[in-house]
Formats: C-alpha cells, structure tokens, sequence
C-alpha cells in the first residue's frame, strides 16, 4: 500500500483544501493521472497520482482542510496484473490478447495473463489423459472454458464438464465467482445450454430459410376439436402435435434433414425422433418424442405434454433428453413472427414455429383476405444439405398444413 | 640410542627365540609365514607382467616388521587394521595363498570385497582384520575406535594399526594417537618407515628422524626398531601389547625397513632412487637374516627348510590355479549390498 | 499424549535407546558434562558415565573414525557433529569409509552408527552455523539420511537409526529444536526409515517439503483452505532412502506440486523429487513442476536482513502456491 500525501504546492503554503476527488475507491489510477483537486491560497491544482495502482482509500472528504504532508489517500500499488477468467476466445478465432488492468501500467513482471488460442490448446498431461478416459470430442473441448492462466484448460475444468455433461437436468457442482465484477452465478443448465450453443455455431456452417403458411384450416380445426379432445383425453390440444404431424411428413419426404454430419459421411436416421423445447425456469431443455412417426396426433398430444409436464417438475430422465434426430421450437408462443433457432448437434435442422399472426393476404387470384399466417424457420446444416432441399422440406410441412382437414385423421 | 636387536644381540642371541617365549615350532611359523608372503608376491609380479592381472602391490623386504609384530598378537582375538602393504600380517592372522590369489585376480569369491576392491585392500569380520579402504590412514581412527569398544566392553583386545610413514602426516594419524593417548586405549600403532612415500623421500616427509619421537607429544612411548630384524620386532610389539592388555596404553613402534620393489606395478622406482640403494637393502633381507639366524640355533635344518619350500611351493602354484579358475562377479553383483539390507533402495 | 519440543524428543530416544541396548554411547564434543551445547544430551553423562557419553577432542574426523571403528567392534555410537557446518573435515570418514565399509566388503562388515548434526537456519547463525547438507550426503550411496520436522518423528526416526544396522546421518533441524512442538506417543515409537508422511491431506495441489519448511508448508496449507484451496502436505521424513511411491501418489493425486526446502537451489533435493515425478507421474501432471528454494548463494548471512532473504518463509511460500493453484 502506498500513503498519498498533501502536497506542498507553493513555497510558503502550509495547507491544502480537497476540492474534488477525480477518482473513487475501487478506481484504477494511472501514474500522474489527475488524482484529486486542491485548492491552496495560491494555487488550484490538480494533484496526479504516485503511482499506478487502485485507489484503495479516501482519507480526507471534499472540502476538509489539512495541513501539507497529511495523508489524503491510500493506493494499492498494481503487482502482477488481475488475471480475468473470462471465457475463451474459440479456438479457431485469432487470439485476442487481454490487458488486465485498463488503464494500469503494465508491471515490470510476468505480463498480464493472455487469452490466446495457444493458451487453450495447450493441454497438460492430465487434461489429455481425462479427455482421453472421458472421450471427450473436440467439438465438446472447444466448448469447455478455461479457468487457467491464459484460458488454459485445467484438470479441474474437465472434471467439472464431465460431472455436468452426465447430468444435463440436474443442478449440481459449486459456482465459481471470476473476475472483477459481481456476475451472476451459472447454474448447471445455463453452462451446459452455453457450452452446446458455443460447439453449434463453431461446428455446424448454418443457413436459414423461412416459409410463410396459412394456418387457417388448422386454426379452425382445433378449435372445434379441443373442448371434444380436452374432454376425452384431459390433456390440451396444442398446435405442437400438429406442426409435429407436418414436420414428420415433411422429413419422410425429405429425409437429408433427418441426418448428422459425420466426416465419414451424411449419416441417415432410421428413427424419425423429434425433439420438442421447452422452457422451463432457467432456460430450455428439448424432451424427445421417440419414433414420432409411429404416432398419430393424438399420440403426439400425449407426449408431448406428458414430456412438457415433466420437464417442469424437473423429473426427465436421461433417455427422455437423449437421441432427438431433429428438433420443433415453438418461441411463436411469446408473439414473435421470425427466429432463427440454433441446430442441437449432431442435428442437421431445426424449426422454429413463430406466432401465428392474423394478416391480410392475397388469396384466389387477387382478393384480399384475412388469414392465420405462421412463419416456419429452418435453420438447417450446409454441410448436409442446400436450400434446395431445405425449401422442399419447408413446402412439404406446408403443404401439409395447409391442407389440413377433418380428413386427416387426429388418431 | 641402542636399538633393541643391539641389546638382545649383545646378550648373546642364540637362543634369542626361546628367551623371548617362542618355541622352536613357533619359530619356524613366523619363517614360514615370512617366506609364503615373498612367494605369493613373488608370483603375483610375474603373473602381472604377463599381462593376465592388472595390479600388485608388494609387501617385499617389510616380512619382518609384519610378520614380527603381528606373532606377538592373537589371531581371533586381537585386532589389525593393516594397510594396504600389510601381506604379512594378514596371513598371520589366518588368510592364506588362496585368498591373497582370489584377491589378486578379483574373483567373486574374493573373501576381502567380493573382487570389488583393488588387491591389497584386506578385510574379514571373521579373522578380526579391518577393512581397508585407498585412503591413507583413515584406519588409524578405526584401530583407536575397535580399542575404545574394547575398553568399554573392558577386554583385553588389543588392536594394532598398521601404516607406512607416509600415512603418518595424515591429519587422521595426528587425531588417533591423540584420542588414544588421552583414553590410554589398547591400540598399537605400527609404523613401518621404508623411507619413501612412493617416491617421495622421508626428508620429504617429516623434519624429524624418528617418527617414534611423535609419541611422546600423545603421552605414550615410542620405540625405533630394526624392522628388517622380525625377532626384535616380534619382542617390542610384544612389549607394547602388554601394556596395552594392561591399560597402560598406546605405544608408537616405528620399524625401519625397506620397500625391495617399486610402490606398485604402476611404479617406476628407477626414477626416483638409485639401484645401488636397493642392492644394499637387499643384503639386508629379513627373510635372510632370519634364516641364517634360525639355521645358526639349529632350528632350521636342511630338510625342514626344503620341507617348508615345498609346502609354501605347493600353496602358491594351489592358490594360483584355483584362483585363474574361479568365476569373476555377474553384471547382477553390482547392485548388492550397498546397504546391509542387501538391495539398493 | 504428551506435548514436547525437538530437542525434548531427541534427548528422550538417546535416552530411551541407551537403557535398551548397552552398546549404544554417545561421543561428541561438549556432550558429557555440558550435556551438548543444545542441551540434546543433558543428563545423560550423570546417567551413564564417561564411556557411554565421551565428550571428544576438536576433531570431527576423529570423532566419526573412532565411531566408525567402535562399530566395527560391536558397539552402536551415535557420533554427534555439533553443527553441520563442521562436518567437512569428517568428508573423508563418512564418504570413504562409512558408506562403503557394506559395499567394498560385499556384505561382510557393516556399520550400525548414527551422524547427529544440527543443521538449518534462522537463528542468527551466519554462514557456518546454518548449512544444509542433506543434498550432499543424499548423494552418496551406502549412508541414510534423515531429516524430521516433529517431535515425534524425531524421537522415532532417531530410534530407526540407531537400530539400523547401516549408516545413519540424521539431522535436526536446530530453528525446530524448541520452535516446533507436538505430540510424542509412550512406548518405543519407531518411525520407520524410508518412509514419508502425508501430514495434511489435500486435493488442489501437493506441497513436499521437510525440516522447518514442513511447519511453514502446514501454516501455508492453512491459509490456503481459507482461500478455498485444498493443499496436501508432503513431509518427506527421510531424504535417503527416499519414499518414491509416497512422492509419486501425491502427485497423481493433485497434478500440481510444490516442492520446499531451505538448502540451495542447484542440485537440491527438489531436483530429485522433481526427477521422480517427471519419470513416474509425468501423465498426472496437470501444471509444470515447481519448487521453492534457497538461494545459490554460499550460505546465509549473519544480517537479519540477508537472512531472511534467503529462508523461504510462509508468505513466499503462500505466494508461490497460489502461483500453482491457478495454473
């Protein structure tokens, strides 16, 4: 700690008075940067700091007095630079090296911790014998954050991936306050859903396309039929089994989407498993619907609200949020018209089914009509598929909304 | 001062033997153990400039103050702690042809070290015989150490510590005789002064004459000695061992003898002293002068001396070929016994 | 249990062994009537009289020859060095003679005695009176050295010595004679050679250390928890034969080690130990090794200042362990 003084700023003057404090505690202070306004009986100056450090106390109020040499302040002289724990720069980004302290004067030492690629990618023999024993993929290590010095992945950090990624719903580990700032603790969830949003977007190449529908014919349909349904099955028709009905004659017809990306190869799906998110208190997690294309509507109805009840009372098991081979988003229900979803790997596709909308369209030639319209949003994966096939799949779940009938059989 | 081979000669000598309590028989061990230290150096030189052994390192022309001063200790008993030149002594206190030869080649069943020491580094728990290591004197700590057992444990073991004049100037010989002064240990220390430190003259050495004058600055006796004389060797040791078995102390027993051949194999002592020196030595032979004495008291006859050169024959050329058979160490020997435990950590 | 000091556990084993085993004396200079300049044998000289506590002549060769010899002729000595500073002129006993009377005699002579030697620093010693000279001894095959930081490990480790029937240089740290107290178990207490002790079990990292540094390490280890990390203490006990598997566990355990003495740097036994984990761990290793020494200096001069310069002490200690904790 260093003791900053009253300075003597005059030949004959014996006292100074604070005028304004240009810097408070927790500031950091460069070396001669303007510290404090004193006012004297011959000068008003503006007295620079020391040295570089953090204004740690203020020991004399504005507009007090004091005689030349009184302690006035108390600076924390900077050592070696704070080391942010911020999260990593993607491996595949250039490295963007981090100045610890702004403003400070970089100490003679060790210089400040850097993030930079390398600092990642350089992994000590116990991170590379968890990554092996865990079989870890890159694509899930260039998610996990690093707590070392210069983002360096630690042991600790990988333990702690492992214990999450085996307990996606559950909330477990301690936080770790980082850094300077008072952050909000992540929960489990949001570092999970953080890490596989940040492995999505660095793996899978995204494109997005949207295709308005007319969901009229479905509009009217299901509300004829909820108080029926409501009443046979106790459960709510939604418009969910329903997009989920298209979606899966989207995908039998075109069923480039319902793959993953290999680098041996596009590999298709038997299975037709549709994931369906839903949000829950912390954010979102996607149950499966298994072999979705072996139920009808009414049985789509019925798992997914079985799934959507137990994801709210938190009781999904591992096997309800595994093997999902496409996935529906519904953020319409908060009224937004377009979204573009971000692909669960290893999906190629995901739709998002925004709000239904009444608007005013061109229908039968040129008349103008009102109609429910709904834009469906498909983020889909470049690397498995083009627009072409991605437009195909859309008109195909259009289509089939928009030919929605009593016809189409609900069990 | 009147050395005591000039007393006991002056009295008439021809029963000096007995009147020192030796009886014929032991006479003749002490000529006999003298004559197989010669041969088995003897042959060890030959076999060296052969080329089949790297090192010797010769007790010849010392047989007297060796073998002399040891007789007048018991074997088992007593203790030495030789150095290195010491063949003598140890082969009165019970090695014998074959080990000196297993020695020599370095075999695995070297009783000394197991062929890991260089020949002449003589040592057996059994025979009561201190390891020695190259060092110079650091025995003479020991020999005062084994006599402080002795005195704590109150025997009479006497324990002799042997060393060339060269080892004298060692600090270790300053800080024995001093320890063993001050405690009036049961140790003797047996100088054997061949006037040169492998090539270094004792005018080098030391600027006294007698380093038996040294003994007195450690308040115990110290007694010159014609060490080319066994006899007059055999009658101080046995002097300064009764003293010591009687508490009385240490005593210095400085043997003048001389060294016949170079330091060792890897010497030449052409270049340090005259040929002519070495002969007069010679004629000065304890091995010789014994003999004449013991064949001029009857003791030793014709038939007894040709007995005692087959036996000693016999031995040597035993020795020599059991030992150029036996089995070297294995690769595996190394790692042994660096700890008594047996194993290395 | 009782609490005593070092020197307390000390004096206790000479005192114990003595009364078990009359071979075993002790020799040294100023240990009969003034019971050690440590007091480490005071009362044993009114105990067991003149030849079982010699006080020798000023001759440190003298006294390790005489004991070497001694143990030659059935007696067990422990041979004190009042410091270890002044062990050099005794270089050539100890090195050529006592570690390899085993080895050149192939198993038949061997020597049961003990070394005793103060070493350490922070008590104003200056240069010749607060080496360390584990490292040095370390080297040399065919002697054990040992080097306890407690009470109880003194008086155990003293017993082990005594006992065994090789060579033994063990060193007391004088800064811990009175400093460090603790509990001594009754009963003979033997700790064994050769093995090492985890004094406080921890998970974040490994600090291996002995002598004083092991207290400092376990006040470091302290402050550590209360910053939330979890530091496992290594006291080595013994420097040779040292405890591998014990070395090797820590660091598989924690991935990160510390390795602390006071002796100098170059070739200190951190190097070894350092050694050790790189041949055996090297794939638990989750940070670079890292150890805090001496300097390479000398010795430690007789100014506070420059003495304390050269002891590590906790808060360089402390500073360097977080250094590792947040690899």
């Amino acid at each position: 700690m260093a003791s900053v003084k009253m300075p003597q700023l005059g030949e004959s003057i014996t006292e100074g008075t604070i005028s304004k404090w240009l810097k408070q505690p927790g500031d950091q202070v460069k070396k001669y940067e303007g510290l404090v306004e004193v006012i004297t009986d011959k000068v008003n100056a503006e007295v620079p700091a020391p040295l570089a450090g953090v204004l740690k106390e203020i020991k004399v109020k504005e507009g007090t007095t004091v005689t030349v040499g009184t302690e006035i302040a108390v600076i924390e002289e900077s050592t070696a630079a704070t080391r942010t724990a911020t999260p990593s720069a993607p491996a595949s980004q250039p490295s963007k090296p981090v100045v610890a302290a702004k403003g400070a004067e970089v100490p003679a030492r060790a210089p400040a911790a850097a993030e930079s690629a390398e600092g990642r990618t350089r992994l000590s023999p116990a991170v590379r014998a968890l990554i092996e024993e865990h079989r870890i993929s890159d694509a899930e290590l260039s998610g996990i954050s690093g707590s070392g010095i210069g983002g360096r992945i630690s042991k600790k950090d990988i333990e702690d991936y492992v214990a999450k990624r085996a307990q996606p719903a559950a909330a477990n580990g301690e936080q770790r306050q980082r850094g300077a700032g008072t952050p909000v603790p992540l929960s489990p969830m949001r570092r999970a859903i953080a890490s596989n949003m940040v492995r999505s977007k660095q793996t899978i190449p995204h494109a997005w396309t949207v295709a308005e529908v007319d969901m009229s014919n479905v509009v009217r349909f299901r509300q004829q039929a909820r108080d029926g349904f409501k009443q046979k099955e106790g459960i709510d028709l939604t418009f969910v089994p329903i997009i989920v009905k298209a979606v899966v004659e989207g995908l039998k017809a075109v069923p480039i989407l319902n793959a993953s990306w290999s680098d041996d190869g596009v590999v298709m799906h038997k299975d037709i498993n549709i994931g369906v998110a839903v949000s829950v208190e912390d954010g979102l997690i996607v149950p499966v619907i298994h072999q979705a294309d072996r139920l009808s509507i009414a049985g789509l109805a019925k798992v997914a609200d079985d799934l959507a009840k137990r994801a709210r009372a938190g009781a999904l098991t591992i096997p309800d949020v595994q093997g999902a081979t496409f996935t529906v988003n519904n953020p319409g229900t908060f009224g937004t018209i377009l979204s573009y979803s971000i692909i669960a790997p290893p999906q190629a596709g995901i739709l998002a089914m925004d709000a239904i909308v009444k608007r005013p369209v061109v229908v039968d030639g040129d008349a103008i009509a009102v109609r429910s319209m709904m834009n469906l949003c498909l983020s889909f994966d470049h690397r498995v598929l083009d627009g072409v096939s991605a437009a195909r799949f859309l008109q195909g779940v259009r289509r089939w909304l928009e030919g929605f009938s009593e016809q189409i059989p609900v069990y | 001062m009147a050395t005591k081979t000039q007393e006991v000669e002056a009295k008439g000598g021809q029963s000096r033997h007995r009147s020192l309590g030796l009886s014929d028989d032991q006479a003749l061990r002490i000529y006999e153990v003298m004559r197989l230290a010669r041969a088995i150096d003897e042959r060890m030189w030959l076999i060296n400039r052969q080329g089949r052994a790297p090192f010797v390192i010769s007790c010849q022309g010392q047989e007297g103050a060796q073998v002399g001063t040891a007789a007048a200790l018991r074997p088992g008993h007593d203790w030495v702690a030789p150095y290195y030149r010491d063949a003598g002594v140890i082969l009165w206190f019970g090695m014998t042809a074959k080990d000196q030869m297993l020695s020599f080649f370095a075999r695995r069943e070297d009783p000394n070290s197991g062929g890991r020491q260089m020949p002449g580094h003589f040592g057996s728990r059994r025979l009561h015989i201190v390891t020695g290591g190259s060092p110079v004197a650091t025995q003479l700590l020991h020999a005062a150490g084994v006599a402080l057992a002795s005195k704590q444990r109150q025997e009479d073991a006497v324990t002799a510590a042997y060393f060339g004049e060269g080892g004298a100037s060692q600090g270790d010989c300053h800080e024995a005789m001093n320890f063993a002064g001050i405690h009036k240990l049961g140790v003797i220390f047996v100088c054997e002064n061949n006037g040169y430190a492998i090539s270094v003259p004792q005018s080098r050495q030391m600027a006294i004459q007698n380093l038996a004058d040294r003994a007195a600055g450690y308040g115990f006796p110290g007694v010159v000695v014609d060490g080319n004389d066994v006899l007059a060797c055999y009658e101080v040791a046995g002097q300064a061992v009764e003293r010591a078995r009687r508490g009385e102390g240490p005593t210095l027993i400085e043997a003048k003898t001389y060294r016949f051949t170079a330091h060792s194999s890897d010497d030449d002592d052409k270049r340090y002293r005259q040929a002519e020196e070495v002969a007069i030595w010679r004629q000065k032979d304890p091995i010789q002068r014994y003999a004449k004495y013991l064949r001029e008291s009857t003791t030793l006859t014709d038939p007894v001396e040709k007995e005692i050169t087959e036996r000693v024959d016999q031995q040597v050329d035993e020795a020599t070929e059991y030992a150029e058979q036996a089995p070297d160490p294995t690769p595996d020997d190394l790692m042994t016994f660096v700890y008594k435990q047996g194993t290395v950590s | 249990m009782p609490q005593k000091t070092v020197i307390e556990a000390i004096r206790e084993g000479m005192d114990e062994e003595m009364a078990r085993d009359p071979s075993v004396f002790l020799i040294g200079e100023d240990v009969g009537q003034r019971g050690g300049v440590f007091l480490a044998s005071d009362g044993l000289y009114k105990k067991y009289g003149e030849y079982r506590v010699i006080d020798s002549p000023l001759a440190e060769s003298c006294i390790v020859g005489v004991a070497i010899g001694a143990a030659i002729n059935g007696m067990r000595p422990i041979a004190e060095i009042q410091f270890a500073d002044f062990i050099a002129p005794a270089m050539n006993q100890i090195i050529e003679e006592a570690a390899r009377f085993c080895y050149r005699t192939a198993g038949d002579f061997n020597l049961p005695m003990v070394i005793r030697a103060p070493w350490g620093g922070g008590v104003h010693g200056a240069l010749y009176h607060s080496q360390s000279i584990e490292a040095t001894f370390a080297h040399i095959p065919g002697l054990k050295v040992v080097a306890p930081g407690t009470p109880a490990d003194a008086k155990g480790l003293l017993k082990a010595a005594v006992r065994d029937p090789d060579p033994v240089l063990f060193l007391e740290h004088k800064r811990t004679y009175r400093l460090v107290k603790g509990e001594v178990p009754d009963g003979d207490g033997v700790v064994p050679i050769g093995k090492a002790d985890v004094k406080r079990e921890g998970k974040d990292l490994s600090l291996i250390a002995y002598g004083l540094m092991l207290t400092y390490c376990l006040e470091v280890a302290e402050k550590l928890a209360a910053d939330g990390i979890s530091a496992e203490v290594l006291d080595l006990r013994t420097i040779k034969p040292i405890d591998q598997a014990a070395i090797v566990a820590t660091a598989k355990k924690t991935g990160k080690v510390l390795v602390v003495h006071e002796d100098t740097r170059f070739a200190g036994i951190a190097a070894e130990v350092m050694a050790i984990i790189m041949e055996h761990a090297f794939d638990a290793l989750d940070a670079p090794l890292m150890r805090l020494t001496g300097p390479d200096v000398p010795a430690m001069p007789f100014n506070h200042v420059l003495e304390e310069a050269f002891m590590p002490n906790v808060d360089r200690i402390l500073a360097k362990a977080k250094e590792l904790a947040a690899y």
